[in-house]
């Protein structure tokens, strides 16, 4: 009889391992699109978890489940079932396998970061305050960055990029498989910078610059979101990104340097200008968008 | 140790002067003194402020069927978030959870009353009045708070009407008034349990409900000041012009998240300990069998409330938030994992080789338990920081944390209510609409909270009232189950309130449970306690003979 027990434990244990397995592998699918060199690291991270979380799932809703099924009292029987207050070894296994098993995940986790931290995920932040930092050397700093860096402006409710050399567009270009720098700063409340199928995520802090950096790999459109809270029209603050060869980002680069500068066309504006009749109207008073970017090339016409 | 030392406390002016008690229904509108009375009202206001702040979520589901934003202005579903979020948190969890300890704590450890009755109440009446100043927003010409249940500057001191009394000023003093009120309460918790507990009632013989509620209590008292000081430094800023948070005046929005999320993310711990506590009450009743390993549930309430005070950063893993913080806090927020699923463990194996009655109360806690483990799971994966970076601020957060505060606390809350409204009322519900009532919630809950899970690892953000239509057909999904959801809680009404005025005659001790509580008369004298007991044994004596059965 204890040989059989053992026996399907055992079964038990290989299907869930299978099972687990199988759902680790169905996890790439649940993920946009991968775009960048990083996003490769955290979806691999990210199968990895869900094969052990499906594990653990199974194998907790398995035992309740069985035992639901099997041992539920007749009707009528008010009998009690056997005292049994604990078992020692048992307490004991599981408060050190677990122990074990999170400070493994943590570890891989650990790993995956410095992977990516060295393709340049940590932000570096630089805090502006107001009585350090004479005004040339910040100025000199900002020159430095701006030939290599690509700055992101965020306010209530559009982006603005600034390439090298000054050409501005409320459109991001990156060009593929190069590392781009971005300097990250708002003008006025927290914002976030998020393209899903990057994988990245970073806030936005008002009167701080953060530089970070990331290695786009796939071309094609996709779209950045404002991914912190910032207001009233939080929902419209979004822009297009486009990867793309690097011939054809220094090609849209020189295009869009000839442009004369225009106000960018804003949804944020438009709807606070001309609400929609469809809705209900709560009267509440809406903090204004901030005047739309000035740039060489706008993505609404 | 556990004796009665403060015995003569318990008589404060014999009850306060008793001739002045109200009875019947008046004595739930009066200042009342007596912990029982108390306890309910704490619980069908915070039920009250749960039926609003449900609502407030179905509008927005409603906007959120549809991509586009064509039901309600954009600042007004901004003041819906907010409000759903804070009234769900500080005018439903957290005081339903208050009146169920206020009522179970005295019960359940053999003492007559809380240490201080008139704070107890004090404590109470502060909430009614907070979560009035909240709803009376909604008729201000600004409108209610917009920045959302954390309220991070400078977003929450833009301030558009220029009005003195706006939103957020309502909003801020509301959460400080419930700062203060929760304050009083664990003062009042920590000291009658280390206090008033009865002869014989050691603390490894204390029932796990009150282990959580104590630990949950500690954390309140350790943490709590933090957000309440932020809240009033965010007022200064709001309403003075002060500058702590002020980034362009050399304030620190960052600052005030460390602070916001030193008690915040605890403040979750404080919500699950006692859902935790409900679990080991009622698994061990419908099973028949002791709690497995007892001490270890024990010791692991205090583990949890210990780990839960070194992990907030992981709210803040995009902030801007340096390297090595990341993985400091990445790692202790791994290990919280550890208590939590000694207590799983625990329960699973309670249920193993059980004779079970699968009575509402157990569904609701089996229930619970389960979607607890869903839960566990996707928050140790958030905690990983490279995939926080993705899913950070995404639906895939709003799924785990519904999964927390809904599926797992609120079903806790409705088995606590189940199983000891005989006792509370003295009357017996109608099991059938019962069971009804729990498989409505629990299809509903799944419904609405799974498919935010793939809406966010797709990279929905949460906080937007219009969307790209690519995520069109798993929000139909959830705005269908919220509906669902709404429409389950109508079977509770119609049975808890019917059964109050006409249900059967209840038992003293209706489900053969251990624990003091049940020694005592349905519903309990005003003293609670005849005699006060002596306690000979630990709890959860089932399978062996029973000593303090009726």
């Amino acid at each position: 009889m204890k040989a059989l027990n053992a026996l399907l434990l055992a079964i038990f244990i290989a299907i869930l391992m299978i099972t687990s397995r199988w759902i680790g592998q169905q996890a790439y699918t649940w993920m946009p699109p991968q775009a960048t060199a990083e996003a490769k690291h955290v979806d691999d991270l990210f199968s990895f978890l869900v094969s052990l979380g499906a594990f653990i799932f199974l194998s907790i809703l398995g035992v309740l489940l069985y035992a639901i099924l099997t041992s539920r009292a007749v009707k009528g029987d008010l009998s009690d079932g056997p005292a049994i207050e604990g078992n020692p070894t048992l307490e004991a296994v599981w408060t050190v396998a677990p122990i074990l098993l999170v400070l493994w995940i943590a570890t891989q986790s650990y790993m995956i970061y410095q992977q990516i931290d060295l393709q340049g995920l940590s932000p570096v932040v630089h805090l502006h305050l107001p009585l350090e930092a004479p005004a040339a050397a910040q100025t000199e700093d900002t020159a430095k960055l701006a030939v290599d860096t690509i700055d992101v402006t965020a306010k209530q409710w559009s982006w603005f990029f600034r390439y090298p050399g000054g050409s501005t567009s409320t459109e991001l270009h990156l060009p593929v498989n190069q590392t781009t720098r971005l300097a990250l700063r708002s003008q006025d409340v927290l914002h976030g910078f998020y393209v899903p199928e990057f994988r990245i995520k970073q806030d936005i802090i008002p009167n701080r610059t953060i530089n970070f950096s990331l290695t786009p790999l796939k071309e094609g459109k996709y779209r950045l979101r404002d991914s912190q809270f910032s207001g009233t029209y939080f929902a419209l603050m979004e822009a297009d990104v486009y990867i793309e060869s690097p011939s054809a980002f220094h090609q849209w680069l020189t295009q869009i340097s000839a442009q004369h500068p225009l106000p960018a066309a804003n949804p944020a504006f438009i709807e606070h200008t001309q609400p929609s009749p469809k809705t209900f109207s709560s009267g509440w008073v809406a903090v204004p968008p901030a005047k739309p970017p000035i740039v060489n090339h706008s993505s609404h016409p | 140790m556990a004796n009665n030392p403060i015995e003569g406390i318990l008589d404060v002016g014999e009850r306060s002067g008793a001739p002045l008690e109200q009875t019947g229904w008046r004595r739930y509108f009066s200042f009342s003194t007596d912990h029982k009375v108390i306890g309910v009202q704490y619980l069908v206001t915070s039920f009250i402020f749960f039926l609003i702040a449900g609502l407030l979520s179905m509008i927005m589901r409603g906007e959120l069927i549809t991509p586009p934003a064509d039901l309600v202005d954009r600042p007004f579903y901004n003041g819906l978030f907010t409000l759903h979020g804070t009234m769900m948190i500080f005018l439903w969890i957290i005081p339903s959870l208050v009146g169920l300890a206020n009522y179970l704590v005295p019960l359940m450890i053999g003492a007559r009353d809380m240490a201080f009755p008139t704070l107890n109440a004090i404590a109470y009446w502060i909430i009614p009045f907070s979560g009035l100043l909240l709803l009376v927003s909604f008729l201000l010409p600004s409108g209610t708070a917009q920045a959302g249940w954390w309220s991070y500057p400078p977003i929450s001191l833009q301030n558009p009407s220029g009005h003195l009394i706006n939103g957020e000023f309502m909003w801020l003093l509301g959460v400080a008034l419930l700062g203060i009120s929760s304050i009083m309460g664990a003062v009042n918790f920590v000291t009658t349990i280390v206090c008033m507990r009865a002869p014989g009632m050691t603390y490894f013989r204390m029932p796990i409900f009150v282990w959580t509620v104590l630990s949950a209590q500690l954390l309140q008292l350790s943490c709590l000041p933090a957000l309440t000081g932020a809240a009033i430094l965010l007022f200064f800023d709001l309403t003075f012009g002060t500058t702590f948070f002020n980034p362009f005046e050399g304030g620190s929005p960052i600052l005030y998240q460390h602070l916001f999320w030193f008690y915040s993310h605890p403040a979750v711990y404080v919500m699950v300990l006692p859902a935790f506590g409900i679990f080991s009450e009622i698994i061990p009743a419908f099973s028949r069998k002791p709690l497995f390993g007892y001490r270890s549930v024990a010791i692991a309430s205090f583990g949890i409330a210990m780990v839960s005070i070194f992990v907030w950063v992981h709210h803040m893993f995009a902030s801007g938030t340096p390297g090595w913080m990341r993985m400091l806090f990445m790692f202790t927020t791994a290990l919280v994992a550890v208590p939590t699923g000694i207590k799983v463990f625990a329960w699973t194996a309670t249920v193993w080789r059980g004779k079970l009655h699968l009575d509402t109360p157990m569904l609701f806690a089996l229930g619970g338990v389960a979607m607890f483990v869903f839960a566990g799971i996707t928050g140790v994966m958030m905690g990983m920081v490279p995939f926080d970076l993705h899913v950070n601020n995404t639906y895939f957060v709003v799924g785990h944390f519904h999964y927390v505060v809904f599926n797992t606390i609120t079903m806790a809350i409705f088995a606590a209510i189940y199983f000891w409204f005989p006792k509370i009322t003295g009357r017996m519900y109608v099991e059938g609409w019962g069971k009804l009532h729990f498989w409505l919630t629990f299809i509903g809950a799944n419904l609405t909270f799974f498919p935010m899970h793939p809406l966010g690892l797709q990279g929905m953000v949460r906080r937007i009232s219009s969307y790209n239509p690519q995520y069109a057909d798993w929000n139909i999904v959830a705005s269908l189950g919220a509906f669902l959801l709404g429409m389950a809680t109508l079977p509770f009404i119609v049975n808890i309130v019917s059964c109050w005025n006409r249900g059967r005659k209840a038992p003293s001790n209706p489900w053969r449970a251990t624990g003091l509580e049940w020694t005592t008369a349905s519903p309990p004298p005003v003293e609670n306690f005849e005699e006060i007991p002596v306690v000979t044994s630990p709890p959860y004596g089932y399978g062996k003979v029973m000593t303090n059965e009726p």
